[in-house]
């Protein structure tokens, strides 16, 4: 089974709160709304006890910022 | 192109020995360019360029400071086999830090070794589509020198707007294609999926001129200044106390108070030094030993960066200094993420606090609280360079810090 993770896309973001809702308490809100899990940043890893709740917050989210992604090196370049 | 390769031949160009390597020509003619340098080895084997680029340590110079040839091999392995999926290659000469002069400088005394490195970059990823992304002063630098080649026509110009993150690399992917220079969210990387969805490679244009020295004479040369862990040479653009945006080559690994020195700044009257610009973060004025390398730069937090040194006159009080500039950082988010559009104007103004003076002791805990909320949580890397910043603040300048919230400030007297 590979390992899952949640990628935030900031810049569509803007703290509805669904996904905490759903994902806490590994998402809580931080203090202007936006979802934040700690230590993490834009991709936070989903244990597999959170997969399903991650799947209903990817399909739930409003802004459409959340993606559910196979874990692999980071994205960036 | 293998008209001029007959009648110069290539022996007649000797290497530029020293620190004198990008603007070596003199002048920014192509004339110049071809007496010194000789043509660019357009034909170079792709596998040959690469190696001497990995050879040679060449990392990028517009601040990320990644491995050059590991960019250009990413971006030729995601290739496709049609137009539609070849690589786009982008030379960005943006220069959105406003402590930062040395491309404009370089874009307009040496533009022909820029092309070069784009044309040579191009060739070894396969692109079919190459720009340059810069402001306009820049671009008729460049429009000019293209007017005189033949093999650099289908250069496309782009223009840049001047502000902090139009040159961060999604942001240029952004300009170009829909005419906003703004960061997006990326979940796979440019060098697979850019501009249009082709393999993108977004490099600074200083980068591509050294890539261009690297192919004509290859990685030992580049190697025969500077240091193991910074070789060749770099640009850096130094100001403060009196000295505004001097650019200079310099060896790598160069102690910063050489590099100082170079442009005249007596460096027995300084506080600190801000290496890699509003990014990065302090040297104290003790320890100007130190060389622009990233292993010597590690424990202060900073890196060589785009090569931007801004001295603190001792005059000056270091956290009135920083406040103006974590203010400057917070105004300049592109206002897409909430943590970094909330974040970024908060942790200014409680820095602003601390150095206002007579403050709660818990002020600084709480600007440290906030660099770790908004780290790590945007589309680009604004927040992380602003916090990495305003947390380097409040570590070289930690006496100030509790001079200020007990209701002096040592510098002013006041």
């Amino acid at each position: 089974m590979t390992r899952q993770s949640l990628h935030i896309d900031w810049t569509a973001c803007d703290g509805r709160g669904l996904c905490t809702e759903l994902l806490g308490p590994l998402l809580v809100r931080d203090e202007w709304g936006y979802p934040r899990a700690a230590g993490y940043g834009s991709d936070v890893p989903i244990p597999s006890s959170f997969v399903a709740e991650a799947r209903d917050a990817v399909a739930l989210c409003p802004r459409l910022a959340l993606t559910l992604q196979e874990v692999r090196a980071p994205a960036r370049s | 192109m293998s008209t001029v390769e007959m009648t110069i031949p290539r022996a007649a160009v000797v290497p530029p020995a020293g620190v004198n390597r990008l603007f070596a020509a003199g002048a920014a003619d192509l004339a110049s360019h071809l007496a010194r340098f000789g043509p660019a080895p357009l034909g170079i084997a792709p596998g040959q360029l690469l190696g001497e680029l990995e050879a040679s340590g060449l990392d990028g110079r517009g601040g990320a400071g990644f491995a050059t040839w590991r960019k250009l091999v990413a971006a030729r392995t995601s290739a496709g086999p049609t137009a539609y999926s070849a690589p786009v290659v982008i030379a960005n000469g943006a220069e959105g830090e406003p402590m930062s002069a040395k491309d404009e400088i370089l874009l307009r005394h040496a533009p022909h070794l820029v092309l070069d490195g784009l044309l040579l970059a191009a060739a070894v990823t396969g692109a079919r589509e190459v720009h340059l992304y810069s402001g306009p002063v820049q671009l008729a630098s460049v429009r000019r020198a293209i007017a005189e080649r033949t093999d650099a026509r289908g250069v496309i110009l782009d223009e840049a707007p001047d502000y902090f993150v139009s040159g961060e690399a999604s942001a240029v992917v952004s300009a170009i294609e829909t005419g906003l220079a703004i960061p997006r969210d990326r979940r796979v990387r440019l060098a697979v999926s850019g501009l249009g969805g082709r393999p993108t490679v977004v490099s600074n244009v200083e980068t591509l001129a050294h890539v261009a020295l690297v192919a004509r004479f290859g990685a030992a040369w580049f190697r025969s200044v500077g240091t193991d862990d910074s070789p060749g040479t770099r640009l850096l653009t130094i100001s403060g106390d009196g000295v505004d945006r001097k650019v200079i080559e310099a060896t790598g690994g160069l102690p910063l108070a050489e590099a100082l020195g170079a442009v005249g700044l007596d460096t027995s009257r300084l506080r600190a030094v801000l290496v890699g610009g509003y990014h990065g973060a302090w040297v104290p004025a003790s320890d100007l030993w130190v060389r622009l390398s990233s292993r010597d730069l590690e424990p202060y937090g900073a890196r060589p960066g785009a090569g931007i040194l801004v001295a603190l006159g001792d005059q000056h009080c270091g956290l009135a200094a920083s406040v103006g500039i974590a203010r400057y950082l917070a105004g300049q988010s592109a206002r897409q993420c909430g943590p970094c559009v909330n974040g970024l104007p908060a942790m200014a103004e409680v820095l602003a606090r601390v150095a206002a003076g007579g403050g709660s002791a818990r002020l600084p805990d709480e600007v440290r609280r906030l660099a770790g909320v908004v780290t790590g949580r945007g589309a680009c890397r604004h927040p992380d360079g602003t916090a990495r910043f305003v947390l380097s603040t409040l570590e070289v300048f930690e006496a100030d810090v509790r001079a200020h919230l007990a209701g002096y400030c040592e510098v002013t007297r006041s």
